[in-house]
């Protein structure tokens, strides 16, 4: 487990290292309608919250099961 | 609670997707437009798949040269999880789909592909559980699983590379095709979209693997 973690780890440092190199450049936009004027005014940060919110209750849930399963083992 | 650094490196990892990839530059594309954000949770949830299946082959492999038992709790959880995650992508991508190329399913060979490998996974649980015998049940279950990861490589990793697709990446390398993002979602996807929902994987298999020993801790004790 520990060794399979570390591993993963390992790997997404190298991908990250080879990203930096090839982060220099960004496309050219093409003319289409984006979310731009949505992100303006602010309502994309509406979706941001949400998401964030599902995201702390998943994760309080997890934390909480994992609490439970850790008093389980050390009875 | 087991709280290690990797629990809470998947939390701001998460964090951080789904704030910077709401609110991030992205390329601005026809057809895809803003769906091209998709990236970071869609396809995130197969380079997971992928992963899970992986540990599980390996762990089916752990079984069969050391018949510790240990070993199959943890290839039948990781195979859960794989299959948790690939219908999340299936789901999501049909959603994708629907308003990106018209309707949600195409026949597209990505989607039977992958389709065809979460079936064969299916299979596996099926296979594994119409046995009673434990030994027997672990010792052809990981047999199976190897068969199953075996079939990965060509529904989706070798068809999907040969024949036309709806899918980026259709007649070549998905990885160095340089023309679908850019390095802006390049550096959001695979240093944190990734590694993040994989991390999320492995912590909720973990939680099922730690259940899963106490039961048959329970069971031997009983």
């Amino acid at each position: 487990m520990r060794k399979i973690i570390a591993a993963l780890g390992a790997m997404s440092l190298v991908l990250f290292f080879n990203l930096a190199a090839l982060a220099q450049t960004t496309m050219p936009d093409e003319p289409v309608q984006m979310a731009d004027g949505m992100r303006s005014n602010g309502k994309i940060y509406v979706v941001v919250a949400v998401v964030i919110t599902i995201l702390a209750g998943l994760f309080a849930y997890l934390i909480s099961l994992d609490k439970k399963i850790s008093r389980l083992e050390n009875k | 609670m087991r709280l290690s650094w990797w629990k809470i490196l998947c939390v701001v990892l998460l964090l951080i997707v789904s704030t910077a990839g709401f609110l991030g530059g992205v390329p601005a594309k026809p057809i895809l437009n803003e769906t091209i954000r998709n990236l970071y949770f869609h396809v995130a949830m197969w380079f997971g798949m992928m992963i899970f299946f992986g540990v599980s082959v390996v762990n089916s492999v752990r079984y069969l040269r050391t018949g510790n038992m240990r070993y199959d709790t943890y290839a039948v959880e990781y195979a859960n999880s794989g299959i948790l995650f690939g219908l999340l992508g299936l789901v999501t991508g049909m959603i994708w789909a629907n308003y990106t190329w018209g309707k949600a399913w195409s026949n597209d060979p990505k989607q039977i592909g992958a389709v065809i490998a979460i079936l064969i996974y299916f299979a596996y649980q099926v296979l594994r559980n119409s046995m009673i015998d434990i030994d027997k049940r672990a010792r052809i279950g990981a047999v199976y699983n190897i068969f199953a990861f075996a079939m990965l490589f060509p529904t989706i990793w070798i068809i999907p590379r040969l024949v036309e697709s709806l899918h980026p990446g259709g007649m070549g390398n998905p990885a160095l095709n340089t023309n679908d993002i850019d390095a802006r979602m390049r550096m959001l996807f695979y240093p944190a979209a990734v590694p993040g929902w994989t991390l999320l994987g492995v912590w909720i298999t973990s939680l099922r693997i730690r259940l899963k020993l106490l039961e048959e801790q329970k069971l031997n004790n009983a």
